[in-house]
Formats: C-alpha cells, structure tokens, sequence
C-alpha cells in the first residue's frame, strides 16, 4: 500500500470494504455519499482524516469511511474528539452523531465542544427517533408522538438543535437535508473550511421507524414553500413562485407575500455574524415559517486547539523546556552524606 | 532575641532550660479551619526535614471548605511523626497536641498520649466558644485535663502584641495565629525557622506588610518559648540514619503528578490529562497544570466522563494520556474504561481513594475501590491494577502504570488514596537520567499490517496513530476480529477474543519482581498488605519481631495481575493476616486465588490504621490456640 497525494484521491477512495448495514432506503447512505464524495475536494491526505462516533444507527458511519475512524460510546464522541485534536491540531477531525447520541445522552458534550470552538466538525444526523433500538421517541421527536415508549404520545416538548447549538455559543451552525445532494455537499465543505466547532443538523429520514420525518422539505411539490435556503447577503425569500418572504415585525419575525406594496427591500438580509438574527431564524418551524435551511451563523473565535497549544509553546518561550532535575528538585531540598 | 540558628538557639536555651532528648514525637496541629493549621503543620515539616529527621506526615481536614468558625465541623488538624529512626507512619497517637480553640481540643483530646503536652490558646476558651464546641465547662479549670501538661498560652495576645504598631486590622492579626504556634513549637523542638521565614518573604513579596507581620510573630513565638517560664524543658530529636542523596519532602498527590511527567518524558511523548476536579485528586490537575512548559497538556473536562473520552481521543493520536479522579469518579468512567479495554488503547486511571459510599467521606481516607477496579465494568474486562505503598512510592507506581499501559496496550488502574495524596514523606530524589526509557514505537509500515495484530510476546496491538499514510483503520467498542479487528459477531470469535485479553493481562506477570518478605522466608503468621496501610503494618510487624515474633510484612504493589510467586510465599506461614481499610476486598481475592485461610482485619472510619491495632490483632492470632 502506498499514499495517495491528497490531490490524486476521488470518492472511491474514501470507501471501506465493509458492507454498509443501514436498512435499504436509509437517509445516511445519501448523507455517506455526498461526504465521500466532498472528501476528495478538501485537500486533506487520507491518514489526516479521523472519524469519531458514538452510538446509534448513524454512529456505524466511520466503519465505512476509508480514513481513521473510532467508534465509541454513546454521547462521547464530542470529548473524545477534543482530546485528539488538542493534541494533534493538524489532523482533520470529524464527529458524527445523532439526534439521541447528541442531544440526549451526550448533550452536556455537545454543549462543552461547542462554547470551546474545538475545531472539530460536527454532523448530527436528526431523524427525530430512535432507530438502532428499534423506535422509541428522541430529544427532537414531536409532543403527541405515538412511539414504542409512548403509546399515548410523547408528552416531553422537543430541543431544537440549531438553538441548542447557538445557545452554547457554536460558531458554525447549520442545518441541510439526507436527499439535498448538492446543498449537503456546500455545506459540509464550509463547514470544514471554518476553523473553529462546526455544527451541522442534517435532516435525516428513517424509512422504518419515522418514515417521513420531514416529509414537506424533501418532497418535491412542497419542499420550496417549506424551506428556505438562507444566503449571506440576500433576502429572505423562499416559496415555489419566489414570492414569499420574511420580515421583522417589531420582534418578532414575519411572512409575508412580495407585492401589494411589500418588496424585497422590506425583507431580512441574511447576515451569518448577526447573532441575534441566527437564534430568531432557528425558531421558525412549521407550520408557520417555513424550515430555514443553510448557515445560520459563521463567525470567527480563537480555537481551543489552537490555545491550548500556544500555552505549552509560551510556556517553553518563559520557563524553557522543562528539565525533570529540576522539577524535581523545586523547592526545600536537603542533602544526607554518605 | 533574635533567633540565628537553631544550633545557637538550643546551646543558649541550654544554659537556662534543660534540654531533653526524645528519640520521635508526634505533633498534632489542631484548629479551626481558617486557623492555618495545614500551614503550620506543613512548614514545621519542612523544618523537620531540614533538621534531619525521618518523618511522616498526615492531614486531617474537614470536607466543608468553611465550616461556622469554632465549630467541631469545622476542625481542622495536621499531624507529624518525627524520629532520629525510620518512620513508616504519621504516628498512632500524638504526644504532642496545639489547640487553637475548644473545638480542636474537643475532637483531638482523646487521641493525646498520657502525660502528652497539650497547648491551648487560653483566650479562645470563652463562654461562646465552650458553648459552640458543646463544653458543659470549661476542660481548663474543671480537671478533665489532669492526665496532660496542659501549657496555657495566650496565642491571641502574644499575636496582637506583637503587630500591635504595625496598624494592621484586627482580623488580618488574628491570620497570624498560626504563626504564633509554629514559632514557639519550633523552639519547643529545636526547629530551623529560616526556612519559614525564607518562605514567607517569597510568599509576601507583593505584600510584604503581611510577610513582615507573619515573620514578627513567628519570631514572637519563638521567643515566648525561649522567656517565659511556662517551658522548663525543650526537645531534642538527632537527625536520623538517612540513605545518602537529595532529599526533598513530597505528598503523594505531588509525587504521582511527577511519576506521570517523567513516564510521558521518558516515553518522548507528550502528556495528557483529562479530568474533572474532584477530592482528593485534583492537587495532581492542579501540579500537571503548572507543568506546561514539560509539554503536558491539561483539560478540565465537563464531567468525569469527558475526562477519560479526552484522555481516550489523546491516547488514541499517540499521547501518554490519564485521567485522575476518586471512587465516585471511577463509577462513571466504567464505560470507557471498557472502552479503552475493548480498543485496546494505554490509558492511566488514577483513582484516589476516599471513604464511600456514593459521595462518602470525600476528604477521608479508605482503600475500598480494589473490587471497583476490578470487576467494576460490564463483562469480562480484566484491568491491570498498581497500588503505591507510601506518598513517595506514588512516584515510582505512577511511572509503572504508563510503562505498564504503553507496552500491553491497555489501561491501567492506579490506585492512590486520601492518605498517600496528601501524606508526605521524604523523597530521595531520583536523578532523571537514572530513570528506565519507556520504548513507545508508533506502527508504520503498511505490509502485513492489521489492526488487532499481537505482539506473540506481550500480545499488545500495534500503535498506529491518524497521521500515519497507510494505516487507516476503525477501532471501535463492537467485538471485532481477531486479527483484522472488523467488526464481528461470531461465537467463537467472541471467546477468542475475550480469553486473549485476559490472556494479555495476565501476562504482564511476567513483569512483577520476586516478592520482597521484609522478615523470615516462612513463619508463623504472614502480615500482607496493599497501598496506604504500608507504613502501619511494617510499624507492626517490625515490633512484633522485635518482641521475637516470626511474623513477616509482604506488601502488594501489583494487584492485577498478583506476583507470581504469591501462593507459594502465603503457603509457607502457619497464618496470614490481611489489614485493610475496608471491609476485606484483597483478602476476599487471596482466598479465590490461592485457597488460604487469609484472615481480615477491617478499619473503616475514614483514619489509617494505628500501628496498635494491628499488633494486637497480630498478637491475638499468635496466641490462639490452633
């Protein structure tokens, strides 16, 4: 075996000789594809490319990632991945996780990588249940949901990831969708273009346990009234005939029809470092707003990787490299002669 | 006077005050928990040790930062066994007690020898403060202290005194107390008090106001016990018989904290901590987070849990990585100590043991996690387990845990306790080239490479770290194959799979030195012991043989895998005695292992053991009829 310059890799060399063990028509073999195909683009030798996961259907993901993968334990991966990349800083590290991995079991994890800026990428794959245990409500499943565990329907009202995210100060959050190829490609490549923690919800569809999860944003006849792609610096406007858009109304948010004396100009502009914009943006849900899609905020922040290294560097800049005689002689010392 | 030199102030004490020679002492500072006491107690050691005497010291403090002032919680005490001989213990019993208030006196008189020298701060013994400490009367003047020479001494005045021109406020005086307590037991003893005051003009540099305040009623101190007529007589302890070398005084917190630099720089790789602040462990983040300049990382983790998931991330890219914690700590990390068993990555677990249940007596000590580290995880996961035997033996378990983690690819238990943390002892200082390397070789060739390939000797796993072109693989908490390491569920794969991990554990015996039997080879009663009880039952066992006993001290440092030759040593005496500081957990594997009649002798208070309670039960084993 021999090393591929970066330059040289394609998609296929991203795949592993395991066989994918998702359920046919699973949302995470698209979300798989796109990132093996976005892999090669980035420039990044193979063996500098590490995989971390927890636990849950999505978590199998770094198995078939031809890189350096570690499947761990539920919840974790955030932490694992910030004790390999304050370590390593150079390497390219990836978190996958899921909508009960993330924001359930391993929600105090995510919240802490988060407001550190590790610069670790982190893809949350939201099917809105839980799968690998065959079909018992999650963090982000709808009050009312009628599930294994909830025969009556859910009674615990469901986090919003991208708030959640905003809330612990994540400077890149994101939101796309399994089936939307191309934007999914866009935005897991700026999202490892960011330096700093990188939080991406991908909308994602379980055909066996929440078929339809999110339905009214990936089928073709309603998905333009039911998303809207945010863009730096353009309009918020959204809709099959692009003639819907959203204003602010004192403080609250607003749709509104273009014409009739409403024009673009009265719309929001999308601002990726407005950070009171981006948390109103994560609130609008359906069936009021529709689901904004794309970057909510991207802002800059000195890494965690990058302090915590610069440290040990100014440390040996004052003290010197440490020297272990004189360590251990610090302090009163007394001699006994022989 | 000005106090020169301890030398010229014991020849000029002589001429007035008869000097005594004591061949040890044992000294108990006691006080309020905002009365310095661990100060004290920690500069009279120094001084003790420059001074030249063997010693041993334990502090005593109460979980509550800042307990009401003068309560019996809030006590606080630092206790120093000192000697012209060997001192294995902070001593059973103190002959010597400083009460800074009723409480202390409340919750330490009953421990001071008969005839002991009791020192009382006169003016705290007021109606308010009898009342708090829950006196009926006043132990000064009600005779329950007969049994003592009771000294008297108006600590609080003596204080104010002598700051009284320096216009400080009367809150900030009464802060030097404790000053006033070390200066004066340090002329009691014949202690150096340069060194303090060396220390308190680095201390104060900022401040000196406050240092020159503390040096004026340290010295205060002194000459009190150098005037008054109260003290007829001081002491005088020779240095003891020492092991030529450096010396420095180390607690075993500091020590571990050592033992890992050294282990990360003797490997060539840096150090990783990742870990969240829990008593008695976090002195080690504390000392690790100093040490930057010695390429050691720190991370103060969410939770316990991301303390051992970053350790696990940095092992995982090639660092020496650990995470420190107590009992409460280890139940949470169970997870990912699996998981580092499963993927086979050298990790340090340093528990720090402190009395339980659940939260327990977080600053007392107890030795009661051996069984946790052992079993306690889902399924087959055996573990390697070390155990320091004294504060500076912390050192040397703490590089045998990295040496032992990097070569058999696996994490390691170290298990330390409240004892050993915050114990101190002298620390010969090792020179740092003297110390083994610990080969760490990176996997790098691609050919005939597989992740869950085995060393045939130590059957670790090769060290491949991201970063390395050709080695891309997935580790993972699944099963997975021998070999190829992918994931896999067959049946006998499975137990091939947990028998060669169990297999590699178990070979790390191969490492253990020949037991060392301190006394006779084979007798009538073998003392064995693990981690802090090992000053105790040497104490004991030594005085036993003195007595003409043949009773022998083995003391574990190895607990998983057990020395090799350990049965064949336990068969050759008539009966074996197991101290612990629980409820038996080493005696309970001693019988499993090696069917013998081990017997137990279980102290669960919080408190080491006093050398007395284990020649007793030795004495009562050697006198029972058979």
């Amino acid at each position: 075996m021999t090393t591929t310059p970066a330059a040289a890799l394609n998609r296929k060399d991203f795949v592993t000789d395991q066989d994918v063990r998702w359920c046919p028509g699973c949302g995470d073999y698209s979300i798989l594809a796109q990132v093996q195909k976005v892999m090669p683009e980035l420039g990044i030798a193979r063996e500098n490319i590490v995989f971390i996961s927890g636990i849950g259907c999505s978590s199998r993901f770094p198995y078939y990632m031809n890189t350096y993968g570690f499947h761990s334990i539920h919840g974790r991966a955030p932490a694992i991945a910030s004790g390999l990349k304050a370590t390593r800083p150079e390497l390219s590290v990836w978190v996958v996780t899921g909508d009960g991995d993330g924001l359930s079991i391993g929600g105090n994890h995510l919240l802490h990588v988060l407001r550190r800026n590790v610069d670790v990428n982190i893809l949350l794959f939201n099917n809105r249940i839980y799968g690998l245990t065959k079909g018992q409500y999650s963090p982000t499943s709808e009050v009312g949901k009628v599930t294994k565990s909830t025969p009556l329907g859910s009674i615990d009202y469901p986090l919003n990831p991208i708030s959640v995210a905003l809330g612990a100060e994540g400077t890149f959050v994101a939101r796309t969708v399994d089936v939307e190829a191309k934007h999914l490609q866009d935005v897991i490549r700026r999202a490892s273009q960011h330096r700093g923690a990188s939080f991406v919800e991908i909308l994602q569809n379980c055909n066996i346990f929440n078929d339809g999860a999110w339905s009214p944003l990936t089928e073709k006849d309603t998905k333009a009234d039911a998303s809207l792609v945010l863009e730096p610096g353009k309009p918020l406007i959204f809709g099959k005939n692009r003639d819907k858009g959203v204003r602010m109304n004192g403080h609250q948010l607003e749709v509104v029809t273009l014409g009739n004396g409403i024009s673009e100009r009265d719309l929001i502009v999308h601002d990726e470092t407005d950070d009171g914009l981006a948390f109103l943006l994560s609130t609008m849900q359906p069936p009021k707003f529709p689901t904004p899609l794309g970057v909510f905020r991207a802002v800059q922040r000195p890494t965690y990787d990058e302090a915590i290294n610069r440290q040990l560097t100014q440390a040996k800049d004052q003290h010197g490299v440490g020297a272990l005689n004189e360590l251990f002689g610090r302090g009163d010392t007394w001699d006994v002669p022989a | 006077m000005e106090p020169e030199s301890a030398a010229a102030q014991a020849a000029g004490a002589g001429t007035r005050k008869r000097v005594e020679e004591r061949e040890e002492v044992v000294i108990r500072f006691a006080g309020d928990s905002g009365d310095g006491m661990q100060l004290a107690g920690m500069h009279f050691t120094n001084e003790t040790a420059l001074a030249g005497n063997d010693l041993s010291t334990l502090p005593d403090f109460p979980a509550e930062i800042r307990a009401p002032a003068g309560t019996l919680a809030g006590v606080s005490g630092f206790q120093l066994h000192f000697s012209s001989r060997d001192v294995f213990t902070p001593g059973d019993a103190p002959d010597v007690l400083v009460a800074m208030n009723p409480a202390a006196l409340k919750v330490n008189v009953d421990d001071l020898q008969p005839n002991g020298i009791l020192i009382v701060d006169k003016e705290q013994f007021n109606e308010q403060n009898l009342r708090k400490a829950e006196f009926a009367s006043n132990p000064l003047t009600d005779g329950s202290l007969d049994r003592f020479q009771v000294f008297e001494v108006d600590i609080t005045k003596l204080t104010i005194n002598a700051l009284k021109d320096m216009g400080l406020p009367t809150r900030t005086m009464m802060r030097s107390r404790n000053f006033l307590a070390l200066g004066l037991t340090s002329w009691l003893f014949g202690r150096p008090i340069e060194p303090t005051i060396k220390w308190i003009n680095q201390r104060f540099k900022k401040t000196p106001a406050v240092g020159e305040a503390n040096v004026a009623v340290l010295k205060a101190g002194w000459n009190f016990g150098e005037t008054t007529e109260i003290f007829r007589t001081s002491y005088t302890v020779r240095p003891a018989t020492i092991a030529p070398g450096r010396y420095r005084n180390i607690t075993g917190n500091t020590a571990t904290a050592f033992g890992f630099v050294a282990a990360a720089r003797r490997a060539g790789r840096p150090l990783f901590l990742g870990s969240y602040p829990i008593t008695p462990a976090s002195d080690i983040l504390h000392e690790l987070s100093t040490l930057k300049n010695f390429d050691v990382y720190t991370f103060q983790a969410e939770d316990e849990i991301a303390g051992i998931g970053a350790a696990l991330g940095a092992a995982f890219g090639g660092a020496i990585a650990l995470t420190t914690t107590s009992g409460p700590g280890v139940c949470l990390k169970s997870e990912a100590i699996n998981l580092a068993i499963s993927t086979e990555l050298p990790v340090i677990i340093a528990d720090i043991q402190r009395g339980g249940p659940s939260t327990g007596l977080p600053t007392k000590t107890e030795q009661a996690d051996l069984l946790l580290a052992m079993f306690g995880r889902n399924s087959d996961s055996p573990i390697p387990i070390l155990a320091p035997a004294t504060p500076a033996d912390c050192f040397n378990m703490a590089f045998e845990a990295v040496r032992i983690a990097v070569t058999y690819m696996t994490p390691v238990f170290l298990l330390s306790d409240g004892y050993l943390a915050n114990g101190a002892e002298p620390w010969l200082i090792p020179r740092a080239e003297d110390l083994p390397a610990i080969p760490v070789a990176f996997r790098t060739d691609p050919k005939g490479y597989f992740p869950y390939l085995r060393d045939p000797e130590t059957l670790a796993r090769p060290w491949a770290i991201p970063g390395t072109p050709g080695l891309e693989h997935r580790i993972g908490g699944l099963e997975k194959e021998y070999l190829t390491g992918n994931v896999s569920y067959a049946p006998a794969n499975h137990e091939q799979m947990v028998r060669v991990r169990a297999r590699k554990i178990a070979g790390i015996v191969r490492e253990i030195p020949p037991i060392e039997i301190h006394g006779p080879a084979a007798g009538d009663l073998l003392v064995i012991g693990w981690g802090s009880t090992y000053g105790a039952i040497e104490s004991a066992t030594r005085a036993l043989r003195e007595q003409g006993r043949a009773v022998s001290h083995v003391h574990l440092r190895h607990l998983n895998p057990l020395p090799g030759d350990l049965g064949d040593v336990l068969h050759r005496f008539k009966q074996v005695l197991v101290p612990e500081l629980n409820m038996g957990q080493l005696v309970r594997l001693l019988r499993a292992e090696y069917l013998v009649d081990a017997v137990g002798l279980n102290k669960i208070q919080g408190q080491p053991f006093k050398v007395s309670e284990i020649v007793t039960k030795a004495t009562r084993m050697l006198e029972a009829p058979r």
